[in-house]
């Protein structure tokens, strides 16, 4: 396994490959950072809701809706699902232990792994994107078009719910009783449903990051299991608590891990995973909470 | 105190007599199904030692496992430059392997806390697979590595599956018996001290580091046991053989079991195991609700069978099986609890 000779062009689109992925993990690191935020939960059924919405998008198309009018459906479908997930199934554990609703989460992804393999089949599928795949030229380097559509709209997506946390009531409200559970119910914050809102959200993000990466690879079950890995990975390097953290630890992965395992032959592509926790591992030894999250100080 | 004592003496006792007559009662293939479950259930008591007591969850130990299960492999095909060790005689050597790669995942685990670290020891989980594809001439690839036949030694009547069953019980007995003796000592109150509050441990002059990297390299060695046995069973190893949702049944066979009761956590191996295969014959029994009507051998109902039950047994009975125990003894054993 030779490693070809090394080219600019080439090392451009490995770059801009690597910040596609990068803004697949950013949106899920998103997700997994929203809930953390506000539930101090890392949700291990994150990957397989976003399959899920995305099987339900494939099977709109599949009755001749086009691609963006099954978009909006599929993200209510899923902004009520993670909803009603939270009431139904964390809140009546909401204060229990950490392992506990790890274990919930964690029978909800084998749950929903198990019912899509028994609604839509194991097998893989194709989903059409709405970008095409053919590449446009980008200063002397090839790029196509599917993939700055999918950095474009995680990113629109990102700078839409920055915007939405800072500037309206309701993200506020939502940050509020992350941040003060206590202080915001005294002015009138009704945080539990709060809570349940950023299940919603963060259900959405997956949905869409989702319905981004299904046309680069095929549908199927399985699909977001190595991806939510890497979203892990991004979230923890950028910090669990910090939504910014989690977009550029996404894209600093993304960009890393594919530059890694194309030019350093002893990882290729099978010991890539290992090396991003590697690193993230370094990471955690020398900064605990990750690039731009806080080590929290607490009172005994 | 004493009366506690006795009671879980006599306890102990009635399991092991249990566990020896047991393979009377069943058919061979039942032996192996109960050996399998003597499996699990040494890997949960490791973790049990690690989550419920030092209060550290790792998410990794199928990889511990694999350890454990691919030193058997290798010891007793190609053996010691060329010497291939006798099977059982690798089981010792493959906890110690597999313990002290616990006590190197175990450094880390220092600085990392809940559920950072719960995520490392995933990552380690789906990393391990693919250390055989990448290293195939030693671990053998994807297609893995045959073992020899397990056959009961010193001329012993016993048929594979049966051997197995005793060797696999005898061993959880023993090991069992020495998490029981080391959790009730000084060690188990330090661990306790340290899952409830570090700092006030370590204001009391508990050695932090020293006890949580002994939680490991012990739970580590426990889950290398485990696997060791369990690569025996099957008569291979592949990294299909440990994949990464072990990992995932045994924390859910250590939540099921109930965190700080060993003995609960049998239950906890035996619904592993159950879920695991008997998945159909779940499927069954919802049919018989109104309204229900699944296909039993449909691939993902096993799946979807498990996850449903986790989520219903965290909600119905968050303290496990050990829990329910303990609370359905309660009136017998309050004025000898001393932790509540």
């Amino acid at each position: 396994m030779a490693v070809a000779a090394f080219t600019w062009t080439e090392f451009a689109q490995q770059l801009a490959a690597g910040i596609r992925e990068g803004a697949i993990y950013a949106g899920l690191a998103l997700a997994l950072v929203i809930i953390y935020r506000s539930t101090r939960v890392i949700n291990f059924a994150q990957g397989e809701l976003a399959t899920f919405t995305t099987f339900i998008a494939w099977s709109l198309m599949n009755h001749g809706l086009s691609f963006w009018s099954a978009f909006p459906i599929v993200l209510a479908i899923a902004f009520t699902g993670g909803v009603a997930i939270e009431r139904i199934l964390i809140r009546p554990v909401e204060n229990a232990s950490v392992l506990t609703i790890v274990i919930i989460t964690l029978g909800l992804a084998l749950l929903l792994n198990g019912l899509m393999s028994i609604i839509w089949g194991g097998q893989n599928r194709q989903f059409h994107g709405p970008f095409s795949t053919r590449t446009i030229d980008v200063g002397g380097v090839p790029i196509s078009v599917q993939d700055i559509g999918i950095v474009v709209t995680s990113l629109a997506l990102v700078a839409l719910l920055a915007l939405f946390f800072r500037y309206t009531k309701l993200g506020l409200a939502m940050r509020a009783a992350a941040v003060n559970p206590a202080s915001s119910r005294l002015v009138g914050v009704r945080v539990s449903w709060m809570l349940a809102l950023g299940w919603g959200i963060a259900a959405v993000l997956g949905a869409v990051a989702g319905m981004m990466i299904a046309p680069v690879v095929f549908l199927d079950p399985n699909m977001m299991q190595t991806i939510l890995l890497y979203a892990f990975a991004a979230a923890v390097l950028g910090g669990l608590d910090s939504p910014l953290g989690a977009v550029v630890g996404g894209i600093l992965l993304g960009v890393t891990i594919t530059l890694l395992g194309r030019y350093v032959e002893f990882i290729g592509s099978t010991l890539k995973l290992p090396a991003a926790l590697l690193l993230i591992l370094v990471l955690l030894l020398v900064r605990p909470g990750g690039l731009f999250g806080k080590v929290a100080v607490r009172r005994v | 105190m004493k009366l506690k004592l006795v009671l879980e003496i006599l306890g102990f006792v009635a399991l092991a007599v249990l566990v020896a007559v047991m393979p009377s009662f069943v058919s061979d293939f039942h032996s192996r199904e109960f050996a399998i479950v003597g499996m699990y259930f040494i890997a949960l008591l490791g973790l049990g030692v690690l989550t419920g007591y030092s209060g550290q969850i790792s998410l990794g130990h199928g990889a511990f496992m694999a350890i454990g299960g691919y030193t058997t492999a290798i010891l007793s095909v190609d053996g010691i430059s060329g010497h291939p060790v006798r099977d059982i005689w690798t089981i010792p050597i493959a906890g110690v392997v597999a313990g002290l790669a616990g006590l190197l995942v175990g450094l880390p685990a220092l600085r990392l806390s809940g559920l950072y670290l719960a995520l490392i020891t995933f990552g380690i989980a789906v990393s391990f697979p693919q250390l055989p594809k990448k290293f195939g001439g030693f671990l053998g690839g994807t297609s893995g590595q045959i073992l020899n036949l397990v056959k009961a030694p010193f001329g012993l009547d016993l048929t594979p599956n049966d051997w197995m069953y005793y060797l696999t019980w005898g061993i959880a007995l023993v090991l069992l018996a020495v998490a029981w003796w080391l959790l009730r000592g000084p060690t188990g109150r330090a661990l306790q001290a340290i899952r409830d509050s570090e700092v006030a441990a370590a204001s009391s002059g508990i050695n932090l580091a020293f006890y949580k990297t002994l939680a490991f390299g012990i739970s580590a060695f426990y889950a290398g046991v485990a696997g060791a046995l369990y690569a025996m069973a099957s008569a291979y190893v592949n990294p299909d053989t440990f994949p990464i949702i072990l990992s995932i049944y045994l924390v859910v066979g250590l939540a099921v079991g109930g965190l700080g009761s060993l003995a609960g956590l049998i239950a906890g191996a035996a619904l592993i195991y159950f879920l695991q295969n008997h998945a159909d014959t779940v499927a069954r029994w919802v049919n018989h609700l109104p309204a229900v009507d699944l296909n039993p051998k449909q691939p993902g109902i096993s799946s979807a069978i498990f996850g449903a039950v986790l989520i219903l047994v965290m909600l119905l009975l968050p303290t496990g099986a050990g829990g329910l125990l303990r609370k359905v003894f309660r009136p017998l054993t309050t004025r000898l609890y001393t932790r509540s």
